[in-house]
């Protein structure tokens, strides 16, 4: 920890000493082969998904000539646009409560359990290696018309007759995204409360401040830069999600994914699904851009206290 | 006294909020390995005849063995790709100073990131325009992209905690730059790699967006179990579904024994 930190200074002091050997022979043997890899099957693809996307369709089959036409239908025809807008408010819905309820776990397992504390941690990342297929398909059961919750329900007196909205609605797929999302959310911010010194705490405590204080003025501000990455996580992963919408969700509950999924499939219009797709692109660059910024604002902050 | 409450009101309170994330996180996977064991073929409560018949009608469906053979073959060269060109970024990344660095570590991480569904109607079109033939090949392409970035965070990690004084020492003693690769380094690293290439597998032969899209005549596991639940054939999804519960259990099992192991270092 010491020298990493030490070391990171070092490299912030002398720019300039270690930049003569930039280009070394040894590190373009390490270089160049990534570098290939990904401008075939990394930038190429995003190139041609762009130029994609001005051209026309006819007939379903793509036509060669320059157009905006796309870019207009998708900000003037509700479908699209519309369907853009929802998707980011289901984001949002589902970060918030993966937040919600990964943080007093991550808090838990972290400061409050003493003994197999390694036990907990794996618990808490197996079902980040558990099919995401199975977790989405997992509320079909639970939630179907036949299904655990309308039967307990049903048991219990609290309806009448079985329930189909809780399966095939925008409920459904925010809570199956949210328990797939979770686990993300959870990791990140576990791994920023464990570096979190625990002599800082003591400080903390010994200058007098409060439970509540301790955690709002020095756990939580030190948590962010894991917060606010498991949250780009949940909330990114969400906006392209589109097999748990159309396994769980109705028609209603369509979003941007879908959309691009069946322009690129049955409707076959390709343009029009490049479009929206590079849409969808830049705003998820727009997204990592602003919260690598915030991430390394928050990070500074961490940096002092590293050093332990 | 009064403080004394005040703990234990907190503590419990914080307790509770574990114990109903975690029933939240796991009961409706255990939900799914109950009713892998359920006789009917519906997915009704509550089960009444318990049954291992779909077991045995997984194992004699034909489609889905050749889907487990396809994604095998994709999980295995994908995370070759993976290693080969992942662990070599990782050192570039750790070890040198270049111009365009923090650009090129974010740009390679970028598959890991952006949405499957936009990395796969991208590839598909640039294979579709170059005249590619969608097959387990291509689908194989889209997996290295995305596994790159995956070994190269998991030995980047390994890397920055390594102390590089003991290399120092190897080469003052008179062992070559090699020699001091192969003996010092690589061990030292040796259980990210191998942590690295179990993640790698197992996030290949889960993934579903980019592959969705790639996909030929031969499917993957998950594209064909995706295919039959459409067709709402679940019984039988319930047990592969067990399935791939219990080998993720055991892998992440073997993976944080590998990764603690060292890391206290």
């Amino acid at each position: 920890m010491q020298d990493e930190a030490a070391l990171a200074i070092n490299k912030n002091e002398r720019p300039t000493a270690r930049r003569q050997r930039a280009w070394n022979p040894r590190l373009l043997i390490l270089l160049i082969p990534p570098i290939i890899w990904l401008s075939i099957f990394l930038f190429a693809p995003y190139a041609v998904l762009f130029i994609n996307s001005f051209w026309k369709v006819d007939f379903g089959s793509i036509v060669h000539e320059f157009t905006w036409g796309n870019y207009t239908k998708f900000f003037t025809n509700s479908l699209y646009y519309g369907t853009f807008l929802k998707t980011l408010k289901i984001a949002a819905w589902v970060t918030v409560f993966s937040i919600l309820l990964s943080y007093p776990l991550a808090y838990f397992i972290n400061f409050k359990i003493k003994k197999n504390k390694q036990l907990f941690y794996t618990l808490v990342i197996i079902p980040l290696w558990v099919s995401y297929l199975v977790r989405a398909y997992a509320w079909k059961i639970v939630l179907g018309q036949d299904g655990i919750l309308n039967n307990v329900l049903l048991a219990v007196g609290l309806i009448d007759h079985p329930m189909e909205i809780f399966l095939y609605s925008q409920y459904a797929v925010v809570l199956a995204l949210t328990h797939i999302y979770t686990p993300w959310v959870l990791m990140s911010i576990y791994t920023s409360l464990e570096h979190i010194p625990r002599d800082v705490l003591e400080a903390s405590k010994d200058l007098g401040a409060g439970r509540f204080r301790t955690f709002f003025r020095v756990v939580l501000p030190l948590s962010l830069p894991g917060l606010i990455a498991g949250a780009t996580f949940a909330f990114v992963l969400t906006m392209g999600d589109f097999l748990a919408p159309q396994l769980l969700g109705g028609t209603s509950s369509m979003m941007v994914s879908n959309v691009v999924y069946s322009l690129f499939g049955v409707a076959n219009n390709w343009p029009l699904g490049s479009t929206i797709g590079i849409l969808t692109l830049f705003v998820v660059l727009g997204i990592l851009q602003l919260t690598h910024r915030l991430e390394h604002r928050t990070t500074s902050f961490e940096a002092g206290t590293r050093g332990r | 006294m009064d403080k004394r409450f005040k703990f234990d009101w907190l503590h419990a309170g914080l307790s509770t909020s574990a114990v109903l994330v975690f029933a939240f996180i796991y009961l409706p996977m255990i939900v799914v390995v109950f009713y892998s064991f359920s006789e009917n073929a519906v997915n009704s409560f509550p089960i009444r005849e318990w049954s291992t018949k779909w077991y045995g009608v997984m194992m004699r469906d034909t489609a889905l063995l050749d889907s487990l053979k396809n994604s095998l073959i994709v999980a295995v060269a994908g995370t070759l790709i993976g290693l080969l060109l992942g662990i070599p970024a990782a050192f570039a990344v750790d070890r040198f100073h270049f111009p365009g660095k923090a650009l090129f570590e974010r740009i390679v991480l970028l598959p890991m990131i952006l949405p499957g569904i936009i990395t796969g109607v991208s590839m598909m079109s640039v294979f579709v325009l170059a005249g590619v033939k969608l097959s387990l090949i291509t689908i194989l392409l889209g997996h290295g992209t995305f596994l790159i970035a995956v070994v190269m965070t998991q030995v980047y990690a390994r890397l920055k905690r390594f102390n590089r004084s003991i290399e120092e020492a190897s080469m003052d003693l008179g062992a070559t730059r090699m020699k001091t690769f192969f003996r010092i380094t690589l061990p030292n690293i040796r259980t990210a790699i191998i942590g690295a290439s179990l993640l790698s597998f197992t996030l290949s032969l889960d993934e579903i967006a980019v592959s969705y899209f790639l996909t030929g005549r031969d499917l993957t596991l998950p594209v064909q179990i995706w295919a039959m639940l459409r067709r709402g054939i679940t019984p039988e999804v319930n047990a592969i579904s067990t399935m791939i519960f219990v080998f993720s259990v055991v892998m992440i099992v073997i993976v944080t024994r590998l990764t603690s192991e060292k890391s206290e270092a």
